[in-house]
């Protein structure tokens, strides 16, 4: 195994997130996008903490902690997208223009 | 060129079998998720790339962050997505697309391209061919709790006020407003 | 050992290998051998024999959110709670037993702020 294989499959992943949250109308569907880009880096993270060979596990540490931190961040964002649905009756993130003049 | 390591000497090896067949099945996946049609195809596509990530992280022997992967993400993320989804689907009789028009794809097709590249580009240039060391043990369950609790304290503190905050946060966003009479039942 | 560890797995792969085959084999052997006329009136939605009007889509209640909420957080602090309990013994020993008790009790009661919110806020009540 080397280690570009799984750096090139993060990239790959994480491009595709990008795309996703470009190119998604429904915010719920750019939240998922989100999730595929921490994905990516999660698998990043953990790849150099082999490559390393950190005694601490610093990089397998630090990606449990990007897991809550997105756990949370899942909580918060589809949170906002109900109480904009509920306002709004639309969860589509271009018709979100009330600060346009 | 980057690589001394030939392919055949690449396909040797067992692991890289399944890495391979792990990989295009997650990269495939990950596609379906930004581009299919069905909101709720593109959560349980997510359910295939998560299951494929934590598939490889037991693969490069980090077993602890593979079973948090399925735990967290695929236990309990995809289920708050479903639930987004059916709380926030349309009205009846009012269809909407899911995706910018075309003009606006092209555009993003092109960005994370461009991204994907030079991302790509850099690893590639930064670590060629360096082999993940073979000879070493997988991480053990132990070895995160000694390292979390002896030096990663003040992280593993923050992340509970993290969680507070979102949970408070999400709780009182969401809420449906009580009424009078509810409030005044409360009180 | 890396090897010796993915070999165990293999053991998990043959496993899951194997379920897949018998529940697939299954699926096509039934589909060879049953008779197959589907028609209008069958593949309708079955609903006490009324017609079904609308589609099977319906709003779910914000409430259910809530209840996924919760259990999002604190799965994420069932995760933290495997090593720790993995790791009580050996701190215990080395003489930091209160140090990592003291830890653990303040994340859980952090989060137990946000469970005493919830309640008083009467959002786990289901009416």
């Amino acid at each position: 195994m080397i280690i570009n294989q799984f750096l090139l499959l993060g990239a790959a992943l994480f491009s595709i997130g990008v795309y996703g949250v470009l190119s998604r109308r429904n915010a719920v569907l750019v939240l998922l996008s989100v999730e595929l880009m921490l994905a990516a880096v999660n698998i990043n993270m953990v790849a150099f903490d082999r490559l390393n060979q950190d005694v601490m596990a610093g990089g397998q540490v630090f990606a449990l902690f990007i897991i809550a931190v997105a756990a949370a961040e899942v909580g918060i964002g589809i949170a906002i997208v109900l109480l904009i649905f509920r306002n709004r009756r639309s969860a589509n993130v271009d018709e979100l223009d009330l600060m346009k003049l | 060129m980057f690589f001394a390591v030939t392919v055949g000497d690449w396909l040797g090896e067992v692991e890289n079998w399944v890495f391979a067949v792990l990989a295009i099945a997650m990269v495939y996946a990950a596609i379906r998720v930004v581009t299919t049609k069905n909101v709720v195809h593109a959560a349980l596509f997510l359910v295939i790339a998560l299951g494929g990530s934590a598939a490889i992280f037991l693969l490069l022997g980090a077993e602890f962050v593979a079973w948090t992967v399925v735990m967290v993400y695929i236990g309990a993320v995809i289920v708050l997505f479903l639930f987004g989804i059916m709380i926030t689907r349309a009205p009846l009789g009012y269809e909407t697309k899911l995706s910018h028009p075309r003009r606006v794809r092209i555009g993003a097709a092109l960005a994370s391209g461009a991204l994907f590249l030079l991302i790509g580009g850099a690893m590639l240039d930064a670590f060629g061919d360096d082999p993940v060391p073979a000879a070493i043990d997988p991480t053990r369950t132990s070895d995160i709790g000694q390292s979390i609790f002896e030096r990663f304290v003040i992280p593993f503190e923050v992340v509970s006020f993290v969680l507070l905050a979102a949970l408070i946060g999400g709780i009182v966003i969401a809420r449906q407003d009580p009424t009078v009479e509810e409030e005044e039942v409360l009180q | 050992m890396l090897e010796q560890y993915l070999g165990d797995y293999i053991t998990v792969a043959v496993f899951l290998a194997a379920g897949g085959i018998l529940v697939g084999v299954g699926l096509i052997v039934a589909g060879l051998i049953r008779p197959n006329n589907p028609s209008k009136v069958k593949s309708e939605i079955y609903e006490c024999g009324i017609e079904p009007i609308g589609d099977g889509w319906s709003q779910t209640h914000i409430r259910y959110y809530i209840f996924a909420l919760l259990f999002l957080i604190f799965d994420v602090e069932a995760v933290f709670i495997f090593p720790w309990a993995l790791k009580v013994e050996t701190f215990a020993n080395a003489g930091m037993g209160g140090y990592i008790l003291i830890e653990m009790f303040v994340f859980i009661g952090i989060l137990l702020l946000g469970l005493v919110y919830a309640i008083r806020k009467g959002v786990l009540k289901w009416e």
